[in-house]
């Protein structure tokens, strides 16, 4: 882990040594959350194959969906493309293997991972055709499908406000899945528009103590908030 | 004249009431939110991430941190909270949410809901309706009666692959109001101007129909 005085730092160090093949989880849910800045970088440094974890593909031209458009992308485990053409046009033509969980499985995956253990029980799906080669054990009278723990090698978060140890708070739809990604990789990059100075965040107010974080870049509002599907209601 | 979305939203209004917790699927549940009277103290659940969101009002500025699960842009009301997506599907598991509105592709007599996936055409994923329509105290199915072609989704047993089974509590389309029993599906309205038999003949499932009972809408 990075020591607490040292995990400040730009761009390309935060992203740099992430090798061909990585598994990489993105937080954000659509736009909001999403780390933008930090999928730029990733797109820049040219690994290839790269296994994706994130709750949707953003849409295209943005987020993700310009690293799935550039070929980088292998495989993708998420729960739902439906912002994004591009990529249900690569799932279907074999480009990309896709891998769908239910969302709040998904979230509960990765929660386990981030909390140190290997799975857990779940009645949800059983007999529907999500439930097709999952183990299910009997317990206590009920039925429940075994669901294994998702980790990854690096996290990448997007935080509204950080400090210079790590501690994270994140604002309103923008938290989603990044608290829990947070916790659930070797190494986590968390980017935010303002680092402060240590005792300066309101301490009942951090989402994400710093233990959990590697690496924390200061990104500007106008690289982060992209998104054209967002609509009135 | 109305138009039948207007008409399943307006029907589908009612059955909200004071002081409960609702999610709105997406499509044309999501519209409900400008049906619901201000004055209620019902609190919308996005799965996403907020509890007691509401639509912004005419000039309100959109804030980019806050959408609904269908990318809306949303504002919240009083008593609002927001949380992580671990956090919003405990609540949805737990039972915690009285009522959700979702669309299906195909509903039938038994409770049974297919709304996610359609072999070959259509497979965006899942997102959260398995676990909603599985776990939801109360689910009410909004659609229309029939598809683009004319075929009914009200049916004896669904063909697609099914979001969850056992499901539904209440449908309603355009033509009826129809609750699942053990014995079929029971019309409890059919809306003005519509025919018993016209009904049944739009419809592929046993509809139990007690004309002295029935109501209109």
């Amino acid at each position: 882990m990075t020591l607490l005085n040292q995990k400040v730092c730009d761009l390309d160090a935060a992203m740099a040594n992430i090798s061909d093949g990585a598994t990489i989880m993105v937080g954000g849910f659509g736009s909001p959350g999403t780390p933008f800045a930090l999928l730029d970088a990733l797109l820049a440094s040219g690994q290839r194959n790269l296994t994706l974890i994130k709750n949707d593909a953003n849409e295209p031209g943005i987020g993700i969906g310009k690293l799935i458009e550039a070929g980088r992308v292998k495989r993708l485990i998420t729960s739902h493309l439906g912002l994004n053409r591009t990529a249900i046009e690569a799932m279907n033509s074999g480009e990309i293997e896709v891998t769908f969980h239910p969302q709040g499985l998904l979230a509960e995956k990765i929660r386990c991972a981030g909390v140190g253990h290997g799975g857990f029980l779940t009645d949800i799906g059983i007999s529907t055709e999500i439930a097709e080669g999952r183990h299910e054990i009997n317990l206590e009278g009920g039925t429940w499908a075994i669901e294994p723990a998702l980790q990854a090698d690096v996290a990448l978060v997007h935080a509204e406000r950080a400090d210079r140890y790590g501690n994270l708070i994140y604002r309103a739809t923008a938290s989603n899945f990044n608290p829990l990604m947070a916790m659930a990789a070797e190494r986590v990059i968390a980017q935010t528009y303002r680092i402060d100075t240590p005792g300066n965040l309101p301490i009942d107010t951090i989402h994400t103590p710093c233990a959990f974080i590697s690496h924390v870049v200061q990104v500007d509002h106008a690289s982060s908030q992209q998104g054209a599907c967002l609509h009135d209601l | 004249m109305i138009s039948d979305q207007q008409r399943i939203l307006t029907r589908a209004a009612r059955e909200v009431t004071d002081g409960q917790i609702v999610n709105l699927g997406i499509g044309l549940p999501t519209r409900l939110f400008h049906y619901l009277p201000d004055d209620m103290n019902v609190l919308v659940h996005s799965e996403n991430g907020v509890l007691g969101c509401r639509p912004r009002q005419e000039g309100e500025l959109p804030d980019s941190d806050m959408i609904d699960s269908g990318g809306a842009y949303i504002a919240t009301r009083a008593g609002a909270s927001v949380f992580d997506s671990a956090m919003s599907f405990a609540m949805i598991r737990r039972s915690r949410i009285d009522v959700t509105f979702m669309g299906a592709f195909e509903v039938d007599q038994e409770g049974n809901l297919a709304n996610w996936k359609i072999p070959g055409k259509f497979s965006p994923g899942i997102g959260g309706a398995m676990e909603l329509a599985q776990k939801v105290a109360r689910l009410v199915v909004l659609c229309s009666h029939n598809d683009k072609h004319g075929n009914p989704k009200i049916l004896t047993r669904c063909q697609l692959p099914l979001t969850a089974s056992r499901c539904v509590a209440r449908i309603i389309t355009e033509k009826a109001v129809m609750d699942v029993t053990p014995a079929g599906l029971e019309v409890v309205e059919v809306a003005e101007g519509l025919g018993i038999e016209a009904l049944r003949e739009a419809t592929n499932a046993t509809l139990l129909i007690d004309e002295s009972r029935l109501g209109r809408f």
